[in-house]
């Protein structure tokens, strides 16, 4: 029992090296969950589990740092949507030209490319399309006209590099390549040196033309990505998600399941036993007799029968996770308030006529916060954990995308059988992470707290 | 003790029982109609449509009142009648599960899953103990020393890994970087061929190195707590004075008397790992009472999950109870009365 002053802990805490590595990690998370929300509008986070919101993402991507360790480099993702635009006009004709440059610098050929584009015309104007080299040849892509209109309209497409058009186009030009080009894909033979069936390096400049006759001709959206197989900073799952918007979301939410969760059973189960160690006799045991019961329970199949039948919502969940939380505090707050209430200052309360509820609130629990800050700290990784675990288990808030998810997913898609060590490595290393500094905190409070520790 | 078991089941039911008259009523619906389609010469024998309708909205409210479908879940009656059922074992009939032999029944389903469960999880926490228990006895003997650091330190880390992270690294290092292990843990050949033993042997043996490397740690730390007390008191300073030989005193004395609480926790690891299984299982797909959980959850299998429930509190109730006694035998002080 402690009667130690909270000056006191926080000097011996600023002794403790433990303690102050779990400060350190916990600021780090924290900022990173700030950011995050900062930075990452939730609309992003919230189509997570859309498909259609990340079609222009690579699949199953390793991350681009990797290139830096590799020696054969990886072709980078690349998502070009700032053209540079110049239009011309000749007599009756406008000419609209979008031009996208993209230096090539790597030992494998990209995996595809898509062209993405919405037009607005009237008639049936021209589309062309072409790649200049960095050994100056153009290749021509495309030459199609767009669906007739007779009055203003807006047309969206994609052409994609495995359209049948753009390979029997890219195919023309075999002439220029000094290899057989009928099993190549188009984007193989587009970036291939003319020589051997090698990637090029340099400069290239995909070229799109549009031809409108007389009326008003533009494109107001204009996109152009090159697949790679290696995108961003934590790469991207089989789904084409971008990881990095995953963890650094996951963030805020870890911290907010684990701390709302320890927070509340502390409280509850510090108020619970508490009561029941003041009041003593029947109450006591009554009490104890349900703390018993709630403890004998198991808790991981009620987890999930709970969370099946009733709702997964990540508050719902919460407070399931608090329901199993409580009880271990409750029975250390109770034995620890049977020492306090003997105590003389109990008992000159109790006799100056103080309220049951005073007393406790205001002579033990005090006593006791100091125990209960280190069991709030230990109980955080606990709670962050069985919530990964049930979310790895698929049974969590799909709306709120956490790391266990995440890890989710990765088991449904064999990611561990087939090596996609991104997708597994930084989720799991940030739960650990976050479970640490808390750990630590934990740790070197209890130190401090339990005297007997101290050895 | 039995008051908790009967307390648990009755969550259970009342947590599931709607959805498991739903289904049942879904099941008698469809065994209806099947006959029916079976059979068109009872189609044939009606004149209108109505009257076919008819006959089989009758066949179905026929049967759910058979299987008493038409009282509540929550009534007394069928309360009790589950209830006294899964008391006696008799857990009825998976829905969509079956054995490996092909048998449907729950008991047969439970029975075959939970020896390979506790195969598993038993190796694996009498290794963590063993290990834990030298490790924490030479850790708390020393403290403050080399050991007694790098024991605390790699305890406290590999308490905030979740097992089942770990052992996904552990698939993507030694099943596919070098493929050492299999990936799943379920054996490819059937059980019925005399190989089945080893190669379940051999699959077991990634997840069994698994779980012992993430739960040494904290058990050595538990006895290092334990031992660093009992290392201070008196009698151990009275047998250094004598001159005793230092291991001696370690493994003789103290560890004698941090006997009884780690006893005590041995017990509860034992059924506590049987809980904690199913998310292990799910991750390494080792075909034991927790995957079976687990594919139960998955497809609402009802009676399976209200079998697998119950086994699992009796074991975590049973281990409580043997728990206790352990504690009084090994340490008297705790026994009352006499």
């Amino acid at each position: 029992m402690s009667s130690v002053t909270p000056q006191e802990i926080r000097q011996e805490f600023a002794k403790s090296r433990m303690g102050i590595a779990g400060i350190a990690i916990l600021s780090a998370l924290a900022i990173t969950s700030v950011l995050a929300v900062a930075v990452i509008p939730v609309e992003t986070f919230r189509e997570w589990n859309d498909p259609s919101s990340w079609l222009e993402y690579p699949k199953a991507a390793v991350p681009a740092w990797t290139n830096v360790f590799l020696g054969q480099k990886v072709p980078e993702h690349k998502i070009l949507d700032s053209p540079r635009v110049v239009s011309e006009r000749h007599g009756d004709i406008t000419l609209t030209s979008h031009r996208f440059g993209t230096y090539f610098d790597y030992d494998d050929f990209p995996n595809d490319w898509i062209y993405e584009f919405s037009a607005q015309y009237s008639g049936s104007p021209l589309l062309q399309m072409s790649v200049i080299r960095p050994d100056a040849r153009e290749i021509r892509l495309l030459s199609a006209s767009l669906p007739y209109s007779e009055s203003p309209t807006t047309h969206n497409e994609r052409i994609f590099s495995t359209d049948e058009i753009v390979r029997k186009n890219v195919a023309m030009q075999s002439g220029e390549f000094a290899f057989a080009l009928d099993r190549l894909s188009a984007e193989d033979i587009i970036f291939s040196q003319g020589h051997v069936h090698e990637p090029l390096k340099g400069q290239y400049v995909f070229l799109v033309n549009l031809y409108g006759v007389g009326t008003e001709t533009k494109i107001s959206q204009s996109k152009l990505v090159i697949g790679g197989k290696a995108f961003g900073a934590m790469g991207t799952d089989e789904l084409r998600r971008d990881l990095a918007i995953g963890l650094l979301w996951g963030t805020p939410l870890a911290l907010f399941i684990g701390l709302a969760v320890a927070i509340a059973s502390v409280i509850a189960g510090l108020l619970y036993g508490v009561y029941a160690g003041y009041m003593g006799k029947r109450t006591d045991e009554a009490m104890m007799r349900f703390n018993d019961v709630v403890y004998a329970l198991p808790a991981l199949p009620f987890l999930i029968i709970l969370s099946v039948t009733i709702s997964n919502s990540i508050f719902l969940m919460i407070g399931f996770l608090m329901i199993f939380g409580w009880v271990g505090i409750a029975k250390v707050a109770r034995s620890m308030a049977l020492q306090i209430k003997t105590r003389g200052y109990v008992d000159a309360a109790n006799m100056m006529g103080q309220k049951n509820s005073r007393v406790i609130l205001r002579h033990i629990v005090p006593q006791l916060l100091p125990y209960a800050f280190a069991s709030i700290a230990i109980s955080v990784p606990a709670a962050i954990t069985t919530e990964a675990g049930l979310s790895f288990l698929g049974l969590g808030d799909p709306t709120f995308p956490t790391w266990g998810q995440i890890l989710h997913d990765a088991n449904v898609y064999g990611a561990a059988a087939r090596g996609l060590w991104w997708w597994i490595t930084p989720p799991g290393m940030m739960i650990a992470v976050t479970g640490l500094a808390f750990v630590f905190i934990g740790n070197a409070l209890d130190a401090i707290v339990n005297p007997k520790l101290k050895r | 003790m039995f008051g908790v078991l009967v307390i648990t089941l009755l969550l259970t039911i009342s947590l599931v029982g709607s959805n498991m008259d739903a289904i049942l009523k879904q099941g008698v619906t469809f065994q209806v109609r099947a006959e029916i389609t079976d059979n068109p010469a009872i189609a044939k024998s009606f004149s209108s449509v109505e009257e076919f309708e008819g006959y089989i909205q009758e066949q179905i409210e026929q049967r759910a009142r058979l299987l008493g479908l038409d009282e509540p879940w929550h009534s007394p009656q069928r309360l009790g009648l589950t209830m006294f059922k899964i008391l006696t074992l008799d857990f009825g009939h998976a829905t969509f599960l079956t054995s490996d032999l092909g048998s449907s029944d729950v008991r047969d389903i439970i029975l075959e899953k939970l020896p390979r469960t506790v195969l598993l999880f038993t190796t694996a926490t009498v290794i963590i103990s063993v290990i834990g228990v030298f490790l924490g006895a030479l850790a708390g003997s020393k403290a403050g020393s080399a050991v007694d650091r790098i024991t605390s330190s790699f305890a406290i880390i590999s308490s905030s890994f979740p097992v089942w992270w770990i052992g996904m690294l552990m698939i993507f290092v030694f099943a596919f970087a070098y493929q050492v292990f299999p990936a799943r843990a379920t054996p490819p050949i059937p059980p019925s061929d005399p190989a089945y033993v080893g190669a379940l042997l051999y699959h077991m043996a990634l997840p069994l190195i698994t779980i012992v490397a993430i739960g040494f740690g904290s058990w050595a730390y538990l006895v290092r707590n334990f031992m660093v007390g009992i290392m201070q008191e008196d009698f151990i300073l009275a047998k250094r004075a004598i001159g005793i030989h230092r291991r001696k005193i370690i493994y003789r004395h103290a560890l004698k008397n941090a006997a009884p609480p780690i006893v005590t926790i041995l017990a509860l690891s034992l059924s506590g790992s049987l809980g904690g299984a199913i998310i292990t299982e799910a991750v390494f797909d080792w075909p034991g009472m927790g995957r079976l959980y687990f594919e139960a959850i998955t497809v609402m299998d009802l009676p399976v999950i209200i079998g697998a429930t119950y086994v699992l509190t009796v074991f975590f109730l049973a281990s409580i109870f043997v728990a206790d006694l352990l504690y009084g035998y090994f340490d008297p002080r705790v026994r009352t009365g006499s």
